[in-house]
Protein backbone atom coordinates (compact mmCIF):
# COMPACT_ATOMS: atom_id res chain seq x y z
CA UNK A 1 0.00 0.00 0.00
CA UNK A 2 1.21 3.18 -0.86
CA UNK A 3 1.36 5.98 2.14
CA UNK A 4 0.01 8.14 2.43
CA UNK A 5 -3.29 7.44 1.13
CA UNK A 6 -5.00 9.44 -1.41
CA UNK A 7 -8.30 10.42 -0.19
CA UNK A 8 -8.23 13.97 -2.01
CA UNK A 9 -9.73 13.30 -5.27
CA UNK A 10 -11.82 16.10 -5.14
CA UNK A 11 -8.33 18.56 -4.98
CA UNK A 12 -6.95 16.47 -7.91
CA UNK A 13 -6.90 13.04 -9.47
CA UNK A 14 -4.11 11.26 -10.93
CA UNK A 15 -4.19 10.91 -14.76
CA UNK A 16 -5.69 7.10 -15.76
CA UNK A 17 -2.53 5.38 -17.58
CA UNK A 18 -4.68 4.77 -20.03
CA UNK A 19 -4.61 8.57 -20.47
CA UNK A 20 -0.93 9.15 -20.16
CA UNK A 21 -0.64 6.70 -22.80
CA UNK A 22 -1.98 9.00 -25.69
CA UNK A 23 -0.60 11.85 -24.59
CA UNK A 24 3.23 10.07 -24.60
CA UNK A 25 2.16 9.51 -28.11
CA UNK A 26 1.65 13.50 -29.34
CA UNK A 27 5.32 14.90 -27.66
CA UNK A 28 8.74 13.27 -29.46
CA UNK A 29 9.42 13.00 -33.02
CA UNK A 30 8.15 9.75 -33.59
CA UNK A 31 4.80 10.87 -32.42
CA UNK A 32 1.64 13.50 -32.84
CA UNK A 33 3.64 16.06 -32.20
CA UNK A 34 2.69 18.75 -34.86
CA UNK A 35 1.22 22.72 -34.47
CA UNK A 36 -3.01 21.37 -35.19
CA UNK A 37 -3.01 24.71 -36.63
CA UNK A 38 -0.49 23.96 -39.28
CA UNK A 39 -2.44 23.90 -42.84
CA UNK A 40 0.57 22.99 -45.28
CA UNK A 41 1.70 19.66 -44.08
CA UNK A 42 0.74 15.98 -42.74
CA UNK A 43 2.72 16.95 -39.11
CA UNK A 44 -0.19 19.70 -38.87
CA UNK A 45 -3.23 17.20 -40.00
CA UNK A 46 -2.28 14.81 -38.08
CA UNK A 47 -2.16 16.79 -34.92
CA UNK A 48 -5.54 18.94 -35.84
CA UNK A 49 -7.26 15.35 -36.03
CA UNK A 50 -6.14 14.27 -32.72
CA UNK A 51 -7.64 17.79 -31.50
CA UNK A 52 -11.08 17.80 -33.10
CA UNK A 53 -10.95 13.94 -31.94
CA UNK A 54 -10.85 15.04 -28.38
CA UNK A 55 -13.37 17.73 -29.12
CA UNK A 56 -15.86 15.22 -30.21
CA UNK A 57 -14.82 13.25 -26.76
CA UNK A 58 -15.99 15.70 -24.78
CA UNK A 59 -18.78 17.26 -26.07
CA UNK A 60 -19.90 13.56 -26.45
CA UNK A 61 -19.73 13.56 -22.53
CA UNK A 62 -21.60 16.50 -22.41
CA UNK A 63 -24.68 15.98 -25.11
CA UNK A 64 -23.06 19.16 -27.38
CA UNK A 65 -21.99 20.03 -30.02
CA UNK A 66 -18.00 19.69 -31.07
CA UNK A 67 -18.21 23.09 -31.91
CA UNK A 68 -19.23 24.44 -28.66
CA UNK A 69 -16.03 23.21 -27.29
CA UNK A 70 -13.56 25.78 -26.62
CA UNK A 71 -10.03 24.49 -25.18
CA UNK A 72 -8.95 26.53 -22.43
CA UNK A 73 -5.65 25.75 -19.46
CA UNK A 74 -8.10 25.04 -16.87
CA UNK A 75 -11.51 25.84 -14.98
CA UNK A 76 -9.66 29.05 -13.51
CA UNK A 77 -9.32 30.45 -17.24
CA UNK A 78 -12.68 28.52 -17.88
CA UNK A 79 -14.74 30.02 -15.26
CA UNK A 80 -12.61 33.65 -15.87
CA UNK A 81 -13.50 33.64 -20.13
CA UNK A 82 -17.01 32.93 -19.47
CA UNK A 83 -17.40 35.72 -16.60
CA UNK A 84 -15.22 38.26 -18.15
CA UNK A 85 -16.35 37.63 -21.41
CA UNK A 86 -19.53 37.89 -21.14
CA UNK A 87 -19.63 41.07 -18.66
CA UNK A 88 -17.66 43.11 -21.10
CA UNK A 89 -19.36 41.65 -24.64
CA UNK A 90 -22.44 42.50 -22.70
CA UNK A 91 -22.18 45.41 -20.60
CA UNK A 92 -24.15 47.90 -22.29
CA UNK A 93 -27.34 45.45 -21.80
CA UNK A 94 -26.83 45.38 -17.85
CA UNK A 95 -24.35 45.16 -15.55
CA UNK A 96 -25.39 42.93 -12.67
CA UNK A 97 -24.43 39.63 -12.13
CA UNK A 98 -25.67 36.63 -9.51
CA UNK A 99 -23.49 33.90 -8.46
CA UNK A 100 -22.93 32.55 -4.83
CA UNK A 101 -21.39 32.53 -1.74
CA UNK A 102 -19.81 29.20 -1.94
CA UNK A 103 -18.33 29.16 -5.30
CA UNK A 104 -14.63 28.36 -5.95
CA UNK A 105 -12.29 31.39 -6.05
CA UNK A 106 -11.71 30.85 -9.38
CA UNK A 107 -15.46 32.72 -9.55
CA UNK A 108 -15.47 34.78 -6.70
CA UNK A 109 -12.25 36.12 -7.59
CA UNK A 110 -13.23 36.86 -10.99
CA UNK A 111 -16.60 38.49 -9.84
CA UNK A 112 -14.89 40.80 -7.14
CA UNK A 113 -12.49 41.99 -10.37
CA UNK A 114 -15.86 43.09 -12.04
CA UNK A 115 -16.80 44.93 -9.36
CA UNK A 116 -13.81 46.65 -9.26
CA UNK A 117 -14.65 47.94 -12.82
CA UNK A 118 -18.11 49.37 -12.40
CA UNK A 119 -20.19 45.69 -12.26
CA UNK A 120 -22.56 44.40 -9.43
CA UNK A 121 -22.14 41.58 -8.14
CA UNK A 122 -25.27 39.56 -5.66
CA UNK A 123 -23.30 36.63 -3.67
CA UNK A 124 -26.71 34.50 -2.44
CA UNK A 125 -26.38 32.73 0.83
CA UNK A 126 -27.38 28.78 0.70
CA UNK A 127 -29.20 26.97 2.53
CA UNK A 128 -28.02 24.95 5.70
CA UNK A 129 -27.45 21.48 3.19
CA UNK A 130 -25.46 23.72 0.61
CA UNK A 131 -27.53 23.94 -2.04
CA UNK A 132 -28.55 27.43 -4.15
CA UNK A 133 -32.39 27.26 -4.15
CA UNK A 134 -33.43 27.99 -8.05
CA UNK A 135 -36.43 30.58 -6.29
CA UNK A 136 -33.38 32.24 -4.64
CA UNK A 137 -31.96 33.20 -8.35
CA UNK A 138 -35.25 33.67 -9.34
CA UNK A 139 -35.78 36.56 -6.78
CA UNK A 140 -32.38 38.07 -7.30
CA UNK A 141 -32.96 38.72 -11.08
CA UNK A 142 -32.99 41.98 -12.08
CA UNK A 143 -33.60 44.10 -15.21
CA UNK A 144 -30.05 44.85 -15.42
CA UNK A 145 -28.74 40.93 -14.56
CA UNK A 146 -26.61 39.73 -17.46
CA UNK A 147 -25.43 36.91 -16.11
CA UNK A 148 -26.12 34.24 -13.15
CA UNK A 149 -22.98 32.12 -12.14
CA UNK A 150 -23.52 28.62 -9.98
CA UNK A 151 -21.01 25.62 -9.57
CA UNK A 152 -23.00 22.36 -10.54
CA UNK A 153 -21.36 19.98 -7.84
CA UNK A 154 -19.09 21.95 -4.48
CA UNK A 155 -15.69 21.26 -4.41
CA UNK A 156 -16.10 21.80 -0.73
CA UNK A 157 -19.08 19.71 0.55
CA UNK A 158 -20.06 17.65 -2.68
CA UNK A 159 -23.28 19.31 -2.84
CA UNK A 160 -25.08 19.36 -6.49
CA UNK A 161 -27.25 22.20 -7.21
CA UNK A 162 -30.36 21.86 -9.63
CA UNK A 163 -28.92 23.50 -12.36
CA UNK A 164 -31.52 22.45 -14.47
CA UNK A 165 -34.24 24.10 -12.42
CA UNK A 166 -32.24 26.77 -12.87
CA UNK A 167 -31.50 27.16 -16.25
CA UNK A 168 -35.36 27.20 -16.53
CA UNK A 169 -35.58 30.47 -14.70
CA UNK A 170 -32.85 32.06 -15.91
CA UNK A 171 -33.54 31.74 -20.12
CA UNK A 172 -37.13 32.42 -19.09
CA UNK A 173 -35.81 36.06 -18.48
CA UNK A 174 -33.12 35.94 -21.16
CA UNK A 175 -30.29 36.21 -19.09
CA UNK A 176 -27.20 33.54 -19.31
CA UNK A 177 -26.27 30.98 -17.29
CA UNK A 178 -22.62 29.83 -16.88
CA UNK A 179 -22.36 26.39 -14.70
CA UNK A 180 -18.91 26.01 -12.73
CA UNK A 181 -18.67 22.16 -13.52
CA UNK A 182 -15.28 21.55 -12.22
CA UNK A 183 -16.12 18.85 -9.63
CA UNK A 184 -18.75 17.13 -11.91
CA UNK A 185 -17.48 16.40 -15.35
CA UNK A 186 -17.57 12.54 -15.75
CA UNK A 187 -18.49 11.90 -12.30
CA UNK A 188 -22.15 13.05 -12.65
CA UNK A 189 -24.56 12.79 -15.52
CA UNK A 190 -24.34 16.38 -17.89
CA UNK A 191 -26.91 16.46 -20.40
CA UNK A 192 -26.46 19.59 -21.70
CA UNK A 193 -28.94 19.43 -24.63
CA UNK A 194 -31.70 18.86 -21.83
CA UNK A 195 -30.22 21.60 -19.77
CA UNK A 196 -30.98 25.54 -20.68
CA UNK A 197 -26.98 26.26 -19.77
CA UNK A 198 -25.57 28.53 -21.82
CA UNK A 199 -21.66 28.32 -20.75
CA UNK A 200 -19.85 25.17 -18.57
CA UNK A 201 -16.49 25.11 -17.39
CA UNK A 202 -14.61 21.75 -17.56
CA UNK A 203 -11.28 20.99 -15.91
CA UNK A 204 -9.34 17.86 -16.88
CA UNK A 205 -7.35 17.03 -13.71
CA UNK A 206 -10.77 16.40 -11.79
CA UNK A 207 -11.71 13.90 -14.20
CA UNK A 208 -8.24 11.59 -14.48
CA UNK A 209 -6.74 14.05 -17.06
CA UNK A 210 -3.72 15.66 -16.47
CA UNK A 211 -3.42 19.72 -14.83
CA UNK A 212 -3.44 22.41 -17.05
CA UNK A 213 -6.08 21.48 -19.42
CA UNK A 214 -9.48 23.00 -19.69
CA UNK A 215 -12.95 23.30 -21.38
CA UNK A 216 -15.23 25.81 -21.94
CA UNK A 217 -18.84 24.93 -23.35
CA UNK A 218 -19.92 27.61 -25.53
CA UNK A 219 -23.87 27.21 -26.29
CA UNK A 220 -24.34 27.54 -30.29
CA UNK A 221 -27.92 27.78 -29.84
CA UNK A 222 -29.15 30.47 -29.06
CA UNK A 223 -25.72 31.68 -29.66
CA UNK A 224 -23.55 33.52 -26.69
CA UNK A 225 -21.29 36.18 -27.33
CA UNK A 226 -18.00 36.20 -25.32
CA UNK A 227 -14.79 38.84 -25.42
CA UNK A 228 -11.67 36.90 -25.77
CA UNK A 229 -9.66 37.41 -22.39
CA UNK A 230 -6.70 35.79 -24.76
CA UNK A 231 -5.75 37.66 -27.54
CA UNK A 232 -3.50 36.19 -30.64
CA UNK A 233 -3.46 33.76 -33.42
CA UNK A 234 -7.46 33.70 -33.07
CA UNK A 235 -7.80 30.00 -32.46
CA UNK A 236 -10.65 28.99 -31.64
CA UNK A 237 -12.66 30.53 -33.07
CA UNK A 238 -11.33 33.82 -31.44
CA UNK A 239 -12.49 33.33 -28.08
CA UNK A 240 -8.85 31.95 -26.83
CA UNK A 241 -5.46 32.18 -29.17
CA UNK A 242 -2.74 29.91 -28.32
CA UNK A 243 -1.32 26.93 -29.68
CA UNK A 244 -3.59 23.95 -29.17
CA UNK A 245 -1.26 21.73 -26.61
CA UNK A 246 -1.81 18.59 -28.41
CA UNK A 247 -0.75 16.13 -25.67
CA UNK A 248 -3.03 17.91 -22.89
CA UNK A 249 -6.13 18.21 -25.22
CA UNK A 250 -5.72 14.47 -26.82
CA UNK A 251 -5.56 13.64 -22.64
CA UNK A 252 -8.49 15.32 -21.75
CA UNK A 253 -10.39 13.54 -24.43
CA UNK A 254 -9.43 10.40 -23.70
CA UNK A 255 -10.03 11.12 -19.85
CA UNK A 256 -13.71 12.49 -21.35
CA UNK A 257 -14.20 9.19 -23.30
CA UNK A 258 -13.90 6.78 -20.33
CA UNK A 259 -15.50 9.10 -17.74
CA UNK A 260 -18.76 8.53 -20.29
CA UNK A 261 -17.52 4.68 -20.63
CA UNK A 262 -17.73 3.73 -16.98
CA UNK A 263 -19.41 6.62 -15.24
CA UNK A 264 -22.47 4.09 -14.14
CA UNK A 265 -20.19 1.37 -12.84
CA UNK A 266 -17.77 3.90 -11.19
CA UNK A 267 -20.77 5.10 -9.65
CA UNK A 268 -21.94 2.30 -8.41
CA UNK A 269 -18.37 1.26 -6.80
CA UNK A 270 -18.01 4.22 -5.79
CA UNK A 271 -21.12 4.59 -3.70
CA UNK A 272 -20.15 0.84 -1.65
CA UNK A 273 -16.95 2.05 -1.26
CA UNK A 274 -18.74 5.19 0.52
CA UNK A 275 -21.22 3.05 2.31
CA UNK A 276 -18.32 1.09 3.50
CA UNK A 277 -16.91 4.24 4.85
CA UNK A 278 -19.69 5.60 6.65
CA UNK A 279 -20.59 2.53 8.34
CA UNK A 280 -16.81 1.88 9.63
CA UNK A 281 -17.51 5.44 11.48
CA UNK A 282 -20.99 4.53 12.83
CA UNK A 283 -21.25 4.56 16.78
CA UNK A 284 -18.77 7.39 16.82
CA UNK A 285 -20.65 10.13 18.84
CA UNK A 286 -20.72 13.87 17.43
CA UNK A 287 -19.33 13.40 14.21
CA UNK A 288 -21.91 15.02 11.19
CA UNK A 289 -21.83 15.01 7.51
CA UNK A 290 -21.46 18.77 6.37
CA UNK A 291 -23.66 19.75 3.08
CA UNK A 292 -26.75 17.70 1.97
CA UNK A 293 -27.51 13.90 2.45
CA UNK A 294 -29.16 13.38 -0.41
CA UNK A 295 -28.28 15.64 -2.82
CA UNK A 296 -24.56 15.17 -3.26
CA UNK A 297 -21.83 13.64 -5.36
CA UNK A 298 -21.10 10.43 -3.28
CA UNK A 299 -17.33 11.05 -3.93
CA UNK A 300 -17.25 13.79 -1.49
CA UNK A 301 -17.35 13.66 2.23
CA UNK A 302 -16.86 16.37 4.18
CA UNK A 303 -17.03 15.37 7.83
CA UNK A 304 -16.87 17.57 11.06
CA UNK A 305 -15.57 15.69 14.44
CA UNK A 306 -16.81 18.07 16.78
CA UNK A 307 -14.52 18.78 20.08
CA UNK A 308 -11.45 17.84 17.66
CA UNK A 309 -9.66 20.77 15.89
CA UNK A 310 -9.35 19.77 12.30
CA UNK A 311 -4.90 20.11 11.81
CA UNK A 312 -4.66 18.67 14.72
CA UNK A 313 -6.25 15.63 13.18
CA UNK A 314 -4.47 16.00 9.88
CA UNK A 315 -1.54 15.44 11.63
CA UNK A 316 -3.15 12.43 13.04
CA UNK A 317 -4.22 11.07 10.18
CA UNK A 318 -0.71 11.14 8.59
CA UNK A 319 -1.20 8.23 6.61
CA UNK A 320 -3.74 9.26 5.18
CA UNK A 321 -3.90 12.50 2.31
CA UNK A 322 -6.68 14.54 3.05
CA UNK A 323 -8.03 18.20 3.55
CA UNK A 324 -8.93 19.92 5.97
CA UNK A 325 -12.10 22.77 6.15
CA UNK A 326 -10.58 24.77 8.87
CA UNK A 327 -7.53 27.52 7.04
CA UNK A 328 -5.22 27.33 10.76
CA UNK A 329 -2.01 27.15 8.88
CA UNK A 330 -2.20 30.52 7.74
CA UNK A 331 -2.41 33.06 9.64
CA UNK A 332 -5.90 34.20 9.57
CA UNK A 333 -7.11 31.19 11.49
CA UNK A 334 -10.25 31.65 9.09
CA UNK A 335 -12.20 28.58 8.86
CA UNK A 336 -13.33 27.60 5.23
CA UNK A 337 -16.12 30.43 3.74
CA UNK A 338 -18.42 27.57 2.23
CA UNK A 339 -18.80 25.69 5.56
CA UNK A 340 -19.36 29.38 7.15
CA UNK A 341 -21.70 29.89 4.48
CA UNK A 342 -23.93 26.58 5.59
CA UNK A 343 -23.99 28.27 9.19
CA UNK A 344 -21.53 25.83 10.66
CA UNK A 345 -20.31 27.06 14.14
CA UNK A 346 -16.95 28.30 13.71
CA UNK A 347 -15.84 25.19 15.51
CA UNK A 348 -17.55 22.70 13.56
CA UNK A 349 -16.11 24.32 10.91
CA UNK A 350 -12.49 23.72 12.38
CA UNK A 351 -12.80 21.08 13.34
CA UNK A 352 -14.21 19.25 9.40
CA UNK A 353 -11.93 17.19 7.67
CA UNK A 354 -12.81 16.28 3.33
CA UNK A 355 -12.22 12.75 2.30
CA UNK A 356 -12.40 12.29 -1.38
CA UNK A 357 -12.40 9.19 -3.15
CA UNK A 358 -12.11 8.03 -6.62
CA UNK A 359 -11.06 5.35 -9.15
CA UNK A 360 -8.16 4.03 -7.68
CA UNK A 361 -9.36 3.75 -3.77
CA UNK A 362 -9.96 0.15 -2.48
CA UNK A 363 -12.01 -1.50 0.27
CA UNK A 364 -8.41 -1.87 2.06
CA UNK A 365 -7.37 2.15 1.73
CA UNK A 366 -11.08 2.72 3.16
CA UNK A 367 -10.79 0.42 5.77
CA UNK A 368 -7.37 1.54 6.84
CA UNK A 369 -8.86 4.78 6.91
CA UNK A 370 -11.76 3.90 9.38
CA UNK A 371 -8.94 2.44 11.95
CA UNK A 372 -7.05 5.41 11.63
CA UNK A 373 -10.03 8.35 12.06
CA UNK A 374 -10.99 6.12 15.03
CA UNK A 375 -8.08 6.47 16.96
CA UNK A 376 -6.86 9.37 16.23
CA UNK A 377 -10.53 11.23 17.03
CA UNK A 378 -10.57 9.11 20.54
CA UNK A 379 -6.61 10.46 20.97
CA UNK A 380 -7.47 13.64 20.36
CA UNK A 381 -11.19 13.95 22.58
CA UNK A 382 -9.34 12.58 25.24
CA UNK A 383 -6.89 15.66 24.83
CA UNK A 384 -9.77 17.77 24.24
CA UNK A 385 -10.92 19.94 26.91
CA UNK A 386 -14.55 20.49 25.24
CA UNK A 387 -14.81 17.10 25.37
CA UNK A 388 -14.91 17.11 28.68
CA UNK A 389 -16.95 19.78 29.27
CA UNK A 390 -19.65 18.40 26.52
CA UNK A 391 -19.36 14.77 28.37
CA UNK A 392 -20.17 17.06 31.87
CA UNK A 393 -23.39 18.24 29.75
CA UNK A 394 -21.92 22.00 30.15
CA UNK A 395 -23.40 23.92 26.88
CA UNK A 396 -20.40 25.43 25.10
CA UNK A 397 -22.07 28.34 23.70
CA UNK A 398 -22.83 29.98 27.01
CA UNK A 399 -19.17 29.67 28.12
CA UNK A 400 -17.52 33.21 28.29
CA UNK A 401 -14.13 32.45 26.67
CA UNK A 402 -11.28 34.19 26.84
CA UNK A 403 -10.16 35.65 23.68
CA UNK A 404 -6.35 36.54 22.80
CA UNK B 1 3.25 21.96 6.82
CA UNK B 2 6.49 20.86 8.23
CA UNK B 3 6.16 20.09 12.51
CA UNK B 4 9.75 19.92 14.06
CA UNK B 5 10.70 17.26 16.54
CA UNK B 6 10.26 18.49 19.43
CA UNK B 7 6.20 19.31 18.58
CA UNK B 8 5.53 15.96 16.95
CA UNK B 9 7.18 14.58 20.33
CA UNK B 10 4.79 16.69 22.49
CA UNK B 11 2.13 15.50 20.19
CA UNK B 12 2.53 12.23 19.86
CA UNK B 13 3.65 11.47 23.53
CA UNK B 14 1.55 14.61 25.54
CA UNK B 15 3.20 14.81 29.05
CA UNK B 16 0.59 15.49 32.14
CA UNK B 17 -2.66 14.98 30.06
CA UNK B 18 -5.56 15.26 32.96
CA UNK B 19 -7.67 16.58 34.88
CA UNK B 20 -7.54 17.75 38.60
CA UNK B 21 -10.56 18.32 40.89
CA UNK B 22 -11.29 21.91 40.31
CA UNK B 23 -12.75 22.94 43.67
CA UNK B 24 -9.64 21.94 45.58
CA UNK B 25 -8.39 24.65 47.39
CA UNK B 26 -4.39 23.34 46.44
CA UNK B 27 -5.55 23.54 42.55
CA UNK B 28 -5.52 26.48 40.17
CA UNK B 29 -7.25 26.54 36.47
CA UNK B 30 -6.18 28.64 33.98
CA UNK B 31 -8.55 27.95 30.56
CA UNK B 32 -7.74 30.49 27.68
CA UNK B 33 -8.99 30.81 24.11
CA UNK B 34 -11.74 29.84 22.26
CA UNK B 35 -13.59 27.07 20.27
CA UNK B 36 -13.91 29.87 17.62
CA UNK B 37 -10.33 30.51 17.34
CA UNK B 38 -9.36 26.93 16.88
CA UNK B 39 -8.01 26.49 20.20
CA UNK B 40 -8.81 25.81 24.01
CA UNK B 41 -6.19 25.11 26.67
CA UNK B 42 -6.80 24.25 30.57
CA UNK B 43 -4.31 24.12 32.53
CA UNK B 44 -4.27 23.11 35.70
CA UNK B 45 -1.71 23.30 38.43
CA UNK B 46 -1.82 21.44 42.00
CA UNK B 47 0.73 23.84 44.77
CA UNK B 48 2.38 22.81 47.83
CA UNK B 49 1.74 24.76 50.85
CA UNK B 50 5.45 26.27 50.43
CA UNK B 51 4.31 27.80 47.41
CA UNK B 52 5.81 25.16 44.74
CA UNK B 53 4.02 23.77 42.16
CA UNK B 54 4.08 19.98 42.13
CA UNK B 55 1.56 18.98 39.80
CA UNK B 56 0.39 20.28 36.89
CA UNK B 57 -2.30 19.09 33.87
CA UNK B 58 -3.62 20.07 30.37
CA UNK B 59 -6.31 19.35 28.03
CA UNK B 60 -6.12 21.20 24.97
CA UNK B 61 -8.27 21.72 21.74
CA UNK B 62 -6.35 22.82 19.12
CA UNK B 63 -3.39 22.30 16.32
CA UNK B 64 -0.29 20.53 16.93
CA UNK B 65 1.73 23.02 17.97
CA UNK B 66 -0.70 24.53 20.45
CA UNK B 67 -0.73 20.76 22.18
CA UNK B 68 2.86 20.87 22.15
CA UNK B 69 2.78 23.97 24.09
CA UNK B 70 0.80 23.41 26.82
CA UNK B 71 2.33 19.86 27.17
CA UNK B 72 5.44 21.42 27.55
CA UNK B 73 4.38 24.33 29.87
CA UNK B 74 3.53 21.44 32.38
CA UNK B 75 6.83 20.09 32.46
CA UNK B 76 8.22 23.20 32.62
CA UNK B 77 6.30 24.33 35.74
CA UNK B 78 6.56 21.32 37.94
CA UNK B 79 8.79 22.46 40.95
CA UNK B 80 8.57 25.61 39.95
CA UNK B 81 7.56 28.59 42.79
CA UNK B 82 4.32 30.58 41.72
CA UNK B 83 6.63 33.63 40.68
CA UNK B 84 9.13 31.88 38.55
CA UNK B 85 5.95 29.57 36.70
CA UNK B 86 4.54 33.20 36.09
CA UNK B 87 7.32 34.53 34.62
CA UNK B 88 7.55 32.02 31.78
CA UNK B 89 8.01 33.87 28.70
CA UNK B 90 5.82 32.66 25.48
CA UNK B 91 9.34 33.01 23.25
CA UNK B 92 10.94 30.76 25.64
CA UNK B 93 8.60 28.02 24.21
CA UNK B 94 8.63 29.06 21.47
CA UNK B 95 12.26 28.96 20.82
CA UNK B 96 12.33 25.57 22.73
CA UNK B 97 9.57 24.01 20.06
CA UNK B 98 10.76 25.85 17.11
CA UNK B 99 7.58 27.23 16.09
CA UNK B 100 7.61 29.12 13.32
CA UNK B 101 5.67 32.66 12.88
CA UNK B 102 2.21 32.06 12.31
CA UNK B 103 2.34 29.33 15.53
CA UNK B 104 3.41 31.83 17.90
CA UNK B 105 0.00 32.64 18.80
CA UNK B 106 -0.04 28.92 20.32
CA UNK B 107 2.95 29.90 22.64
CA UNK B 108 1.40 33.27 23.63
CA UNK B 109 -1.65 31.22 24.81
CA UNK B 110 0.24 28.97 27.00
CA UNK B 111 1.49 31.48 28.90
CA UNK B 112 -1.89 32.83 28.88
CA UNK B 113 -2.64 29.92 30.16
CA UNK B 114 0.01 29.28 33.22
CA UNK B 115 -0.43 32.57 34.25
CA UNK B 116 -4.40 32.38 34.35
CA UNK B 117 -3.82 29.27 35.94
CA UNK B 118 -2.05 31.13 39.11
CA UNK B 119 -4.22 33.84 39.25
CA UNK B 120 -6.73 31.45 39.97
CA UNK B 121 -4.69 29.99 42.48
CA UNK B 122 -3.75 33.14 44.09
CA UNK B 123 -7.28 34.27 43.98
CA UNK B 124 -8.79 31.28 45.90
CA UNK B 125 -6.04 31.45 48.51
CA UNK B 126 -7.12 35.13 48.79
CA UNK B 127 -10.52 34.51 49.38
CA UNK B 128 -9.90 32.11 52.23
C1 LIG C 1 -15.23 24.01 -8.60
C2 LIG C 1 -13.88 24.31 -9.15
N1 LIG C 1 -13.71 25.31 -10.03
C3 LIG C 1 -12.51 25.60 -10.54
C4 LIG C 1 -11.38 24.90 -10.20
C5 LIG C 1 -10.07 25.28 -10.80
O1 LIG C 1 -9.73 24.39 -11.80
P1 LIG C 1 -8.30 24.38 -12.47
O2 LIG C 1 -7.38 23.82 -11.44
O3 LIG C 1 -8.43 23.47 -13.66
O4 LIG C 1 -7.96 25.77 -12.87
C6 LIG C 1 -11.51 23.85 -9.28
C7 LIG C 1 -10.36 23.07 -8.82
O5 LIG C 1 -9.43 23.49 -8.18
C8 LIG C 1 -12.79 23.56 -8.74
O6 LIG C 1 -12.93 22.59 -7.84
Amino acid sequence: MKLPIYFDYSATTPVDPRVAEKMIECLTMDGNFGNPASRSHLYGWKAEEAVETARRQVADLLNADPREIVWTSGATESDNLAIKGVAHFYQKKGKHIITSKIEHKAVLDTCRQLEREGFEVTYLDPDKDGIIQPQAIADALRDDTILVSVMHVNNEIGVINDIAAIGEITRAKGVLFHVDAAQSAGKVEIDIAAMKVDLLSLSAHKMYGPKGMGVLYVRRKPRVRLEAQMHGGGHERGMRSGTLATHQIVGMGEAAAIAKAEMHQEHERITTLRKRFWDGLTGMEEIFLNGSEGQRYIGNMNVSFNYVEGESLLMSLKDLAVSSGSACTSASLEPSYVLRALGLSDEMAHSSIRFSIGRFTTEQDIDEAVAEIRTAVSKLRELSPLWDMFKDGVDLSKVEWVHH
Amino acid sequence: MAYSEQVIDHYENPRNVGKMNDSDENVGTGMVGAPACGDVMRLQIKVSDEGIIEDAKFKTYGCGSAIASSSLVTEWVKGMSLDEAQELKNTTIAEELALPPVKIHCSVLAEDAIKAAVADYKEKRAKK
